[in-house]
């Protein structure tokens, strides 16, 4: 395995390589996207927060910096990164330090994402190593910059196989005060769905909003400051009583916090047997599709997003693709070699659109060395 | 500054290209008359003009289809455009292209309460997508102090952001998906209602591509419910150094107001001879302003307050009422139409790490007295995006040059500390030269990399955003 100190090196390392590179950050995701072989280059060694700057909520780290030591860098100073990026050795039973390189090269997001946006959303800068071995600078570390072309966001979500990531620059947020939580207990998904549009259609700001069909739990998370808070989720439960007809328990920030992290690192499904997919559609698709899921065999369903984002657990094998029967996108988050190599990790692209990408994938990586294979 | 030298072949070949386009399209939708195209001769940057071959107003995306279809075939570049107003020169025209505008296209296609979307021809202005939703408590979040005048295409080509993207971010946080045609006529949908498409994300890419990788037609935008209601407070201080210190300090208490607009004393005196906004003679005025219920405004006032008065403002006036919160924004709103009126002026967009403020404002003022040119600052103080307003005398031979010589060198200084050449205007013309300050070779190269993937032929828009000696084998048409 190569492990090199510095851009400059990992850039002569790419440089010199003679066959595919398989990238790896803190390689906890082994288990993921279509397999890929070829010679381990680590990026844990360009480790360290290069420049933090609270009063202007900008971050730049190197890419193999652990995503620990960057939130608890921003937590030191009452901030954080505001796409609440989930932890998934639970679920995936890996061990390792994610690193925040690979967190965006997946484009890692959890429940904050339908208020806060996405990884790529809050990523502002990069620097990276293109397939030559050359060193590409985009971005910066200011929020508004239209300068050129947005290649920050080309790269993210692009798995390695654009570019190596060597450093990679955020948009940070004050940390929310405290938060609370709504528990509406015994909804259908179509009752459950309803009850999350009303929250996210008033000015409520609800950031998390997450279903458990088996156990039949919705909840809706609020954050801000104390005082105002106690107020806001009054108003949201009167008007989920007088639009739904539901009643909602308050949940304090304790429990409430400790909730929503084990939805989104998806603490229901760890250790349970079954391929893992994720689907995304548009919200008011969801129920419709939970129950094509589940016609096509797929066990327990958990709403994110607002219900736009849904998690099937499934018997090893079945391939939930054509329960989409519409806009959207299924990916197969945990399975067997077999079957990813089968059905594929990602929603094949038509045909106009994967013509851009092989093209674009043979201008940055020229040689087909970047984990190859990875993203089709 | 200098543009290609229109390609002979193309003047020459004017009726043959101008019968083709009219085949296509309805009467009326080809505009060839050089007294007509005037009218398409520059954007927002006056400076610059020039004649288009004709002008095209399609009014469906398979016209506009059609349109790149024959453009492609014939070799002639293609200049899109939405309203116009872009500061940049991005929809300048060359003598040999033929102008793209979308102004027919301004629908509504659909729109979706439930899931929080509404799909627009981008033709449509900005602020008429707030318009057709807002009757229901709904809002489109960019804000362009343009949004009047221009559309949701111009938005795109640009990312363009306003006040208020400290909270909501900019164009490319609102956008889902788009329909583009590339410059051969193929149709492609990228992303959509649902949110993170798999794949690369190619509609990141195309938010402020300036018009280079394809034409937008239609546009699917997040749109969020309203805030019960929204109120500033006005801070002035007696140096820009603390003014600059009391923003962070605002930022690092965990308060996120929705627009922080800082102005200087030129700008504020400008301002307040041209509207009476009732401001103080200070060093510093700062406006911040805040949303949510009525307690949540006066809680999070009041901690603004706390901090402020740690920093001794020599002025704090919270808004009570409505009225008042009209009048602490006034002057602010007015700021160009204020400068305007004493003067020619020449507006800069770069942008800075915040924390570096007081020594470019300091910076600033030295170097407008070694040009002997006054700089009034107004500035987006949330997210660093400065706009320098540079006063100048148009009549005066010799003033333009200068007054683009500091230009440069306060741009120069934005990247220097930090930041960018532009924080929401765009390269376009305007930036183009000063592309490789910012970036090394290799980093344009890579962007180019991604123009050549989309218009391989480099007929889009093609003498703009990168310098043309760095794009000058790929437009002629070496590239692949
Ligand atoms: C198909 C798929 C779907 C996923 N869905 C989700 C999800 O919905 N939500 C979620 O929270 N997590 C998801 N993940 C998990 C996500 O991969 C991990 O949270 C994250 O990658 C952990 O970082 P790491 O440092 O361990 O990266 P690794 O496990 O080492 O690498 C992750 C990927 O990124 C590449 N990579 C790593 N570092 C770099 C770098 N510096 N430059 C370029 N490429 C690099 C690797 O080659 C690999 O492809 C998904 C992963 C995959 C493959
Ligand atoms: C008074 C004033 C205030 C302004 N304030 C702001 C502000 O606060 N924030 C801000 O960001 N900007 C501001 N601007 C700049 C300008 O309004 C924005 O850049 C705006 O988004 C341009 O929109 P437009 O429709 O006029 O685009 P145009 O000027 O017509 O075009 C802009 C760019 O987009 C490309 N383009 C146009 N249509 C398409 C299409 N269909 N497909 C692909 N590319 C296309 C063009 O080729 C060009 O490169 C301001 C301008 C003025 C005059």
């Amino acid at each position: 395995m190569m492990r090199p100190e510095t851009e400059a090196a990992l850039a002569e390392c790419v440089r010199g390589a003679r066959g595919p590179l398989c990238i790896t950050g803190g390689g906890t995701r082994q288990a993921l996207g279509n397999p890929v072989t070829g010679e381990a280059l680590s990026v844990a060694g360009l480790s360290g927060i290069t420049l933090y700057d609270p009063g202007a909520l900008t971050l730049v780290a190197q890419a193999g910096t652990p995503l620990a030591e960057v939130e608890e860098a921003l937590a030191a100073e009452g901030q954080m990164l505001p796409f609440e990026p989930m932890d998934h050795r639970a679920v995936l039973g890996t061990s390792g330090a994610p690193t925040v390189g690979g967190m965006v090269a997946c484009n890692v997001s959890g429940p904050r994402r339908i208020q806060a946006g996405a990884c790529r959303d809050s990523l502002i800068g990069i620097r990276f190593v293109n397939g030559a071995g050359a060193v590409i600078r985009n971005g910066g570390r200011v929020m508004k910059n239209v300068t050129g072309y947005d290649l920050v966001k080309l790269l993210a979500g692009s798995h390695g196989t654009l570019g190596v990531l060597t450093e990679v620059a955020f948009k940070v947020l004050p940390r929310p005060e405290t938060c609370l939580a709504l528990r509406i207990g015994g909804l259908d998904d179509a009752g459950a769905v309803a009850a999350m549009t009303v929250a996210l259609g008033s000015p409520c700001e609800a950031n998390g909003l997450v279903h458990l069909s088996g156990p039949a739990e919705t909840w809706i998370r609020l954050e801000g400051f104390a005082d105002a808070l106690k107020v806001r989720a009054g108003k949201l439960a009167a008007l989920l009583k007088t639009r739904c007809g539901v009643s909602a328990e308050i949940v304090e920030a304790g429990p409430a916090r400790a909730a929503f992290e084990g939805f989104r690192d998806l603490a229901w499904a760890a250790g349970r047997p079954g391929d893992l997919w994720r689907l995304s559609v548009r919200p008011s698709d969801g129920p419709a599709l939970a129950a094509r899921l589940r016609a096509a065999g797929a066990g327990e369903i958990v709403f994110d997003w607002g219900g736009g984002l849904l998690w099937a657990l499934a018997p090893e094998g079945t391939d939930l693709r054509p329960a989409l029967a519409g806009p959207g996108h299924a990916t197969l988050l945990r399975a067997g070699p077999e079957t990813r190599r089968a059905l594929g990790a990602f929603q094949p692209e038509a045909p106009a659109i994967a013509a851009i990408s092989k093209a674009l994938r043979a201008r940055f990586d020229p040689r087909g060395i970047l984990n190859p294979g990875r993203m089709g | 500054m200098d543009m290609p030298i229109p390609d002979a072949s193309i003047l020459t070949r004017k009726p043959q290209i101008v019968a083709r386009l009219e085949a296509v399209l309805p009467p009326g939708a080809v505009i060839s008359d050089p007294m007509e195209t005037r009218a398409y001769e520059c954007d927002g940057l006056t400076a610059y003009r020039c004649q288009p071959l004709a002008a095209v107003l399609p009014a469906s995306t398979a016209e506009v289809a059609a349109v790149l279809r024959i453009c492609h075939e014939e070799g002639v570049p293609v200049v899109p455009r939405g309203s116009g107003t872009s500061l940049a020169g991005g929809a300048m025209p060359t003598a040999d292209s033929v102008i793209l505008g979308v102004a027919r296209l301004n629908a509504v296609l659909e729109t979706s309460y439930d899931d929080r979307y509404i799909r627009v021809q981008t033709g449509r202005t900005n602020l008429s997508v707030t318009g057709a939703v807002e009757a229901d408590g709904f809002f489109y979040a960019p804000d362009p102090s343009s949004q009047l005048a221009c559309a949701i295409a111009g938005n795109i080509g640009m990312n363009s952001g306003g006040a208020h993207c400290l909270k909501y971010g900019v164009t490319t946080n609102n956008l889902l998906g788009v329909t583009l045609v590339l410059m051969d006529g193929s149709v492609v949908e990228l992303g959509g209602a649902h949110l993170d498409a798999a794949g690369y994300d190619l509609l990141g890419v195309v938010c402020g591509s300036e018009g280079q990788l394809g034409v937008v037609t239609e546009a699917t935008l997040r749109i969020l419910p309203k805030p019960e209601g929204a109120r500033p407070i006005m801070l002035g201080f007696d140096s820009n150094e603390v003014a600059g210190a009391c923003v962070a300090d605002i930022i690092r208490a965990g308060v996120l107001p929705v627009a922080i607009e800082f102005m200087d004393r030129p700008c504020i005196r400008a301002c307040e001879a041209f509207v009476h906004a009732g401001y103080p003679d200070v060093e510093a005025l700062l406006i911040v302003e805040v949303e949510g219920s009525e307690e949540e405004i006066a809680s999070q006032l009041a901690r603004i307050r706390a901090i402020a008065e740690r920093h001794a403002p020599s002025e704090l006036r919270e808004s009570a009422s409505a009225e008042q919160s009209a009048l602490i924004w006034k002057g602010r709103k007015a700021a160009f139409g204020a400068m305007g009126q004493i003067n020619d002026y020449m507006c800069l967009d770069g942008t800075i790490p915040v924390s570096a403020l007081p020594m470019v404002l300091r910076r600033i003022e030295e170097m407008s007295a070694q040009y002997g040119l006054k700089v009034a600052n107004v500035f987006h103080a949330g997210d660093g995006n400065m706009h320098p307003l540079i006063l100048f005398d148009a009549n005066q031979p010799g003033d333009l040059e200068k007054c683009e010589a500091l230009g440069a060198d306060i741009l120069c200084l934005c990247v220097e500390v930090g930041g960018c050449l532009t924080g929401e205007h765009g390269v376009g013309v305007e930036k183009r030269d000063l592309m490789s300050v910012q970036f090394s070779p290799d980093d344009l190269s890579a962007q180019m990399d991604v123009k050549d993937v989309f218009d391989p032929g480099w007929l889009l828009n093609p003498a703009k955003v990168f310098p043309l000696a760095a794009s000058e084998t790929r437009r002629a048409g070496r590239a692949s």
